[in-house]
This record gives C-alpha cells, sequence and structure tokens, in this order.
C-alpha cells in the first residue's frame, strides 16, 4: 500500500477533552494501520461549523477557514487538506469553492488575512476521511487489512447530513449512499442496507438550542436502527455520534423507550477489526458502551 | 441590468439581491415546494423556504425578515440537494436570518439565534471551541436561577461526558486556542469591517 501524506484539520470538538476526543484517537489508530501520515495545520482555527453564521455573517465565516487553507499552504505544501469532522470539512470546502467563484470575495478575503500576515492561494484539495478510504486506499485493501473480522455484529450505516449533502461522495447518490454499508462489510461485520434513517438530520446544532425538536429526529434515527435489527449504529460525523448517542436517557424518559444504542465511529471499527486494543480504538470513549467490539478487541 | 428591469424589480427584491448572501438566486425559485418537503423542521416553519421567496418576491418585507422561520435551519443541505434549480437555499436562509439580526428585525428569543451567536463569541474568544463554557453559557443565558435548574437537569448528560474524557472540567480556567487570539481577532474584524461596508442602504 503506498503511503500517503495529508494535511490533517482535526477541528474543535477532537481535541482532548472534547466531545469527540475518542473519533481522534481511533482515526490516528486507523491511519497508523493503513500508513497514512496526518500533518496537522499549524495553529489552526475553528471553522465557525454551520451555527456560525448568525454570528459570523458570510465574509468573516469564509475568512475563517481561509486563515486555514492559507496556513496549510504555506506550511504543508503540496499536500491535500483532509477533515475527519463533516462540519469542518463542509466549511473548508465551502470557502474554498466561493472564494474560487468569487472575485470578490477572494481579494476581500485576502485584505482580512493580511492584517495576521498570511495569503491565501486556495489551489489545495479540501477532503473529508471518508474520500481517502474509499479512493485512495479501496474497500479491498481494507478488506486485508482486517485481522479481527467483526463477525456477527449488526451495523446500521448513519450517513447524516452533512458529510453527505451538499458535496456528499463522488459516486454516491445523496439519498442512499451506500459507502458506510460496504466499510461495514469490508470489516466483516454485516450491513443494513435498508436501513431508512441513513440520511436523517440528527438536529446538528439545534440539539443544543432546539432538543425537544432534535430529540424527536433522534428519537427516529435509533428507532429505526432497532426495527432493523441493529446492535450499533456507525457514522462519519461527530456531531452525529454525539446527539444519537448522549441524549438516549432523555429520549427514554420523554418517549417511554428503553434505548441503549452504541453509536460509534467507521474508525473505531476498523481500528477494533485491525486488530489494536480497546484504548487505541477509544472504545472507552463511549457512553454508551460497545460491548461487541469490547469482547473482540480483548480477545 | 437594463434601467427596465430595475424600474419593474420589486425593491425588496432587489435589497435582498444586493445584501443578503447568495440572494441574486431568490428569483430563481420555480415554487415547486420540495425543500419544503424535504426540510427536517419544516412542519414547525410559519414560511417555508419557498414560501419566504415568493414573499420577498411580493415585496412583503416586514414579514420575512421578522419571521423565525430561517433561525430553525438545521444546516442539514437536504434542500440545496435536491433543488431542481441548484439554487443555494440553505444558504439564502442563513443570509436572510444574519441580514434580518443586521437590521435589528430578528425575532429576539428564538434560541436558535442566541446560541448561534453565543457560538460565534466563544471562538472568538480563543480561535477555538471551548465545549464547557459555551455549555455552560447556554445553560445560563436565561438568568441564574434558570441556569442552575438546566444544569441540574443534564448534570447526569454532563457526568457522563467527563467520564468517558469527553468533556473536561479544567477547560472552565484554560482551554484550546491559537497562539496568538489577537491577530485571529484582528483578521476577524477587517471581515466585518469590510462586510459592513459593502450592505447597501434601502431604508
Amino acid at each position: 500500500m503506498a503511503k500517503i501524506e495529508l494535511s490533517f484539520y482535526p477541528g474543535c470538538s477532537s481535541q482532548t477533552g472534547a466531545s469527540s476526543s475518542n473519533y481522534l484517537v481511533s482515526a490516528q489508530t486507523m491511519c497508523e494501520e493503513l500508513d497514512i501520515t496526518l500533518n496537522e495545520i499549524p495553529d489552526w482555527n475553528c471553522c465557525g461549523a454551520s451555527i456560525g453564521y448568525g454570528g459570523g455573517g458570510e465574509l468573516p465565516r469564509l475568512t475563517l477557514s481561509a486563515r486555514n487553507i492559507a496556513l496549510s499552504e504555506e506550511h504543508n505544501a503540496g499536500q491535500e487538506i483532509v477533515a475527519t469532522c463533516a462540519a469542518c470539512w463542509l466549511s473548508t470546502r465551502e470557502a474554498k469553492e466561493r472564494l474560487a467563484e468569487d472575485e470578490q470575495m477572494f481579494k476581500d478575503a485576502n485584505t482580512a488575512l493580511a492584517e495576521g500576515g498570511l495569503r491565501y492561494k486556495g489551489e489545495v484539495g479540501v477532503r473529508h476521511m471518508v474520500e481517502v478510504l474509499i479512493e485512495d486506499i479501496g474497500f479491498d485493501a481494507i478488506k486485508e487489512k482486517v485481522k479481527k473480522p467483526l463477525e456477527g455484529i449488526k451495523i446500521a450505516g448513519y450517513v447524516g447530513c452533512q458529510t453527505n449533502r451538499p458535496f456528499g461522495i463522488a459516486g454516491e447518490s445523496f439519498e442512499n449512499p451506500q459507502y458506510l454499508d460496504k466499510i461495514v462489510e469490508a470489516v466483516g461485520a454485516d450491513s443494513i442496507p435498508t436501513y431508512e434513517k441513513k440520511v436523517q438530520c440528527c438536529g446538528g446544532a439545534l440539539a443544543f438550542s432546539e432538543p425537544e425538536k432534535s430529540q424527536e429526529m433522534i428519537h427516529g434515527i435509533i428507532e429505526a436502527a432497532y426495527d432493523n435489527g441493529a446492535d450499533m449504529i456507525v457514522t462519519p460525523c461527530p456531531l452525529c455520534q454525539a446527539n444519537v448517542e448522549i441524549y438516549q436517557d432523555q429520549i427514554n424518559e420523554t418517549y417511554g423507550t428503553k434505548f441503549d444504542m452504541p453509536v460509534v465511529y467507521y474508525s473505531t471499527l476498523m481500528s477494533v477489526a485491525f486488530g489494536r486494543n480497546a484504548k487505541d480504538a477509544a472504545l472507552n470513549g463511549h457512553i454508551i458502551k460497545a460491548k461487541k467490539l469490547e469482547e473482540i478487541a480483548n480477545k | 441590468m437594463s434601467t427596465n428591469s430595475q424600474k419593474y424589480r420589486n425593491s425588496f427584491l432587489k435589497e435582498v439581491e444586493a445584501n443578503v448572501e447568495e440572494g441574486e438566486w431568490v428569483k430563481m425559485c420555480m415554487q415547486c415546494g420540495v425543500c419544503a418537503g424535504s426540510c427536517p423542521l419544516g412542519k414547525h416553519w410559519d414560511h417555508p423556504p419557498q414560501e419566504i421567496f415568493m414573499m420577498i418576491r411580493a415585496g412583503k418585507r416586514e414579514e420575512v425578515l421578522t419571521s423565525d422561520s430561517m433561525w430553525m435551519c438545521t444546516s442539514c443541505y437536504n434542500c440545496i440537494a435536491r433543488c431542481p434549480r441548484g439554487l443555494p437555499i440553505t444558504h439564502i436562509m442563513h443570509g436572510l436570518a444574519t441580514y434580518a439580526k443586521r437590521l435589528g428585525l430578528a425575532p429576539k428569543n428564538q434560541p436558535t439565534q442566541g446560541f448561534s451567536q453565543l457560538f460565534w463569541d466563544n471562538l472568538m474568544k480563543k480561535g477555538r471551541v471551548n465545549e464547557l463554557k459555551m455549555g455552560l453559557s447556554m445553560y445560563f443565558k436565561d438568568g441564574f436561577a434558570q441556569g442552575v435548574k438546566n444544569a441540574m437537569a443534564n448534570q447526569k448528560l454532563g457526568q457522563n461526558m467527563m467520564k468517558a474524557k469527553r468533556m473536561n472540567a479544567m477547560e472552565i480556567i484554560g482551554g484550546h486556542g491559537v497562539k496568538n487570539p489577537g491577530d485571529l481577532a484582528k483578521i476577524i474584524k477587517k471581515a466585518q469591517e469590510i462586510e459592513d461596508g459593502n450592505i447597501q442602504d434601502f431604508s
């Protein structure tokens, strides 16, 4: 397998002690096994996510991402940017496309960045980690790396919104993307191609500001996983992961359900299947323990 | 644009085209309603996107800008993915919401409006989001008593997150950030000034 080197944008939620720190640990483990080197963008800042629009408007928000791209172009020259967070990827790629389309916006962003001695070129590619897995590594190569197949585990592939729309993954449809199911199959588990909530919104940032409305949607996402006989849910998005996992107590109280559904990352599955231990797969970072993965990891 | 087309286009549509992010797309809406049917929170909106677009074209300035509908956008991008004419609807909704806020017309107690400002202020302090402070400021946004109540209601959630090492009490004093938040603030202040300067006066 060819060695891959990428300029890495980890994002706020991945930092130590933050809500998706377990995503970062498992993604790093996965990358070690796949011979992918992640060179962190020095001094990266928050992308503003989507919700930042209400405070930041258009140009300030785009400038945040332009700063990250400029830093990457300066310090990690010649390397494509990769993000593990859906919102980081979306914001960065959106900024790049908007600044490419709009000459005035490009100039304005550079005028702003000059205040910090930076210059934005916007010539570098911006990708999500799953694109690297699918396009550069491939499902067959993933399969070859498996030492402990996740046999007998039934996993609902919850793609969510922002890894899927508006950019999506090349060759996949917005309405019925298949790649997560293929990753599930590649690591030896059973996928659920008929999981009908695979691209349902979890509420995103509105899980904080409109919890009742969001939890109604999250309820549906978990209920459908149970109805399809899933043992756990897998997702590529840190906010989907958090929203679908951490409110299950509150949802149970509201709806009288007994949800206890683990929600893990594709990188969690791969870390375990590649033979790494529970700590490297960051299984300790889950509120609802993925017991079936723990059993395999501890074997 | 020719003088003729300027003459017949109502001034609110012109205002939206000039001042709202991606506002020049509003005229392209063909009123199919796919966005309304695709919006995950659509049932809570007084006016779904296609209705907002028609209202803009009908010159209903106050009704549009005081609406809380756009603030319920979850940024799921379903409307963008499905719009047959390729309107960047999510961005137009964000743009309308921030423009209404700029003019002081946005509904004051809309929770997502408050949260989005908290989020922005939080990230601008150190250049990266401090999740602990963000959560606490959300709990305490309606005063101390309500804050304690909210924090108690979410106590178990907080404990769970700390146990999983996905929340860190030490973030309250330190926290992650860029090396020089002052430099970042200068950059963003400049961007803000440029954006403010681009706003055309329609009053």
